[in-house]
């Protein structure tokens, strides 16, 4: 029995998606659809040439990069709601130094954009993990708040201080030549840039650090129990507000790619709630940095594809896309309750078949 | 249990999947119309275009697509996709789409574009430009004329030059016929979701009338419906904008500052059709009627024929040059 279950629970984030899918595209079919066709159109419009599948790419870095926000944020046991304050500052950064240093060149710009993006993100998310660690205040709440002091902020700096004059839309000006980023000649015209490495990279590197490193093993000991983690001399508050600050930062990284990777410019609004989407991209892949990239890699072909329902069928539009979205979220939670429930029947017989 | 279930969808997908009859297109010019965030049934300004296009697929058998954007970035997307699929007119409504335009017509010259609101200087693209200040004149004069308080009000949905311009000319036509009139102004927001927040909209509206306003001109897309709540609750007068919103709420609603994005994009489906698709800046003012006031079975009790006499009169003087209406357009300049 228990080694069904263990393979099963290999596989749940597998089955979660095609269940998801599944539903979503009978969901079609009540609409008058072909699910196969739809299937087909999600599928061409997603992967079809090297410009859809850069689409596609395109919007799977920004949600790499928030996928992990709230992933290590989770491995301490926090829930990091504010990813998309967080990428708001980090584009918000990455934008400001590129106005204000416009004459730096390649490859020190770049690098200073992503030093400013990281630590605008970073930040945002320092406040809510030291205001948790020291103060007990509840970081759900606290990035939720902070993500609309980040809208504010962002609005008032782009239309006040750095506003673009020859448009009416509500953007920055134009950073530096030297900070943009190049895209890859394979994808045509997508605005695929060399953030989506950084974003490989930094999911790399999280992996590294969470199950490689004793600072990431004792960074999940307060996440597994507190408790126990301060009993083996590991300070609690200390790793919450590194967790926060950490997971802050690889969402102000999702700036990397907007504004030096595609608009040249912070745009207000650019982000489609990356930061939102993120924790569904964290849930699939139950906080794992690989199996992030892959999720990401979904959900972007999700947002890519769905796009073409409008243009190729009569009764589906792109909102399909959320309806599967949250459907495979569906899917998988509820996976969870059942796992839940079984660990709940099994722990009072202690030693038993677990 | 899941296998069960999964087992079942597939079998009614292959069911489905060999009913399904292939799906094919009317013959004839393929338009695509991509609208902004305030989407289709914003009862105002997508509308509108949505509306032109309509009719232009009754009446000339073109075949039409339409998608409304859910974010910046994909307006250049979804304007490609129409693109690579061959599609020989594809309009952009909407000023946000400027930048993307400008990038994906270059690409495919032999296909044409139209662009609303927006000026894009490129051999393949009609910029569709309307001269909202003077039919913001008018419903300004009315407002003026209609006024008990002397107070009148304005809602702007997005801040950007455009709205100001439709500001800037309806305090013009007030004070024409009200020196003394009062204006408070409002705007909803800074980004594109200002369009769709009507809540936000009725609030300001609720403040404005409370505040000693009895006439309120929106020009905030799919905003205006919470302006015409407030109007319906308190027992005082909007003034739509766009499309014609009398119907909305009849009796309360004293006129719509019509820009008549219907008629310029039928226009270009027809020309695109004949043959005759010219680029270059399409102005629509009120000579040619492309911005007006609207007067219909719902709103004709609330405009006494004094009143419409003098707009009329105003109108008139305004075509024939004896009137200049400031644009906020050139006051920037």
């Amino acid at each position: 029995m228990s080694a069904f279950f263990s393979i099963l629970r290999k596989l749940q984030p597998l089955i979660a998606v095609l269940l998801g899918l599944s539903l979503g595209l009978a969901v079609t079919m009540l609409a008058g659809e072909d699910p196969f066709n739809v299937l087909m159109i999600l599928g061409r419009s997603a992967f079809g040439s090297p410009y859809d599948f850069g689409m596609t790419l395109f919007y799977a870095t920004p949600l790499i990069f928030t996928g992990l926000a709230v992933a290590v944020p989770f491995h301490a046991g926090l829930f990091n709601i504010g990813a998309e304050g967080q990428l708001t500052m980090g584009a918000l950064a990455a934008a400001t130094v590129g106005i204000m240093f416009p004459s730096v060149s390649w490859p020190l710009a770049p690098l200073l954009g992503v030093l400013a993006a990281f630590s605008g993100g970073a930040l945002w998310g320092f406040i809510p993990g030291w205001l948790r660690a020291k103060r007990g205040s509840h970081e759900v709440i606290n990035t939720i708040m902070l993500n609309f002091v980040a809208a504010g902020l962002a609005s008032w700096v782009t239309l006040y201080l750095l506003k673009n004059p020859d448009s009416q839309n509500p953007e920055t000006s134009a950073v530096g030549p030297g900070y943009l980023l190049r895209h890859f000649e394979f994808f045509g015209d997508a605005p695929l840039s060399t953030a989506l490495l950084l974003a490989i990279a930094a999911a790399l590197a999280i992996w590294v650090f969470l199950f490689k490193t004793v600072k990431g093993f004792e960074l999940r000991a307060v996440g597994q129990s507190e408790r126990a983690a301060e009993t083996g001399g590991i300070s609690a508050a200390r790793e919450r507000i590194l967790a926060m600050a950490l997971g802050g930062g690889l969402a102000g990284l999702v700036g990397i790619g907007e504004v030096l990777g595609n608009a040249g410019r912070f745009k207000l609004g650019f982000s489609p709630e990356f930061g939102f989407i993120g924790i569904a991209v964290a849930l699939l892949a139950r906080n794992r940095p690989i199996g992030i990239l892959l999720s990401a890699l979904l959900f972007g072909a999700l947002h890519k594809g769905a796009s073409d329902l409008d243009l190729e069928t009569e009764n589906v539009t792109r909102d399909l896309s959320l309806i599967l979205q949250s459907l495979i979220i569906v899917s998988v939670t509820a996976e969870g309750l059942w796992d839940w429930m079984r660990k709940r029947n099994v722990q009072p017989r202690i030693g038993g078949d677990v | 249990m899941i296998l069960r279930r999964l087992g079942w969808i597939g079998a009614s997908c292959s069911l489905v999947f060999a009913l399904a009859a292939p799906s094919c297109f009317a013959a004839g010019l393929k338009v695509a119309l991509v609208l902004d965030k305030g989407g289709k049934d914003d009862k105002s300004f997508n509308s509108a275009a949505f509306r032109g296009v309509t009719q232009a697929k009754e009446e000339l058998g073109i075949s039409l697509k339409y998608v409304e954007a859910t974010d910046d970035n994909a307006f250049e997307s979804l304007l490609r996709a129409f693109a690579q699929k061959k599609f020989d007119l594809i309009i952009a409504v909407g000023v946000s789409q400027a930048d993307a335009v400008k990038k994906v017509a270059p690409k495919f010259p032999e296909q044409k574009f139209a662009i609303v609101d927006a000026e894009v200087d490129l051999p393949n693209v009609r910029s569709l430009i309307f001269e909202e200040h003077e039919g913001s004149f008018l419903v300004g004069a009315i407002a003026g004329l209609t006024s008990k308080t002397g107070t009148i009000g304005f809602i702007g949905g997005m801040d950007i030059p455009l709205i100001r311009r439709f500001e800037m000319g309806y305090v013009a036509g007030a004070k024409q016929v009200n020196p003394k009139i009062k204006l408070k102004s409002n705007f909803i927001g800074i980004t594109g979701d200002a369009w769709h927040n009507p809540a936000k909209a009725k609030e300001l509206a609720i403040a404005q009338y409370s505040g000693g306003a009895d006439v309120i001109f929106a020009a905030a897309g799919a905003s205006n419906g919470g302006l015409f709540d407030a109007a319906e609750e308190l027992k005082k007068l909007a003034i739509g904008v766009d499309s014609n919103q009398n119907w909305i709420k009849p009796g309360y609603i004293l006129t719509s500052m019509l820009k008549r994005v219907d008629t310029a994009v039928y226009d270009v489906c027809k020309d695109t059709q004949s043959g005759k698709f010219s680029s270059g800046i399409k102005r629509f003012g009120l000579a040619s009627t492309g911005v007006d006031y609207a007067v219909d079975e719902f709103n004709e009790k609330l405009l006494p024929p004094a009143v419409r006499e003098k707009v009329e009169k105003l109108k008139a003087d305004i075509i024939a040059g004896k009137i200049k209406v400031p644009d906020y357009y050139q006051k920037k300049k």
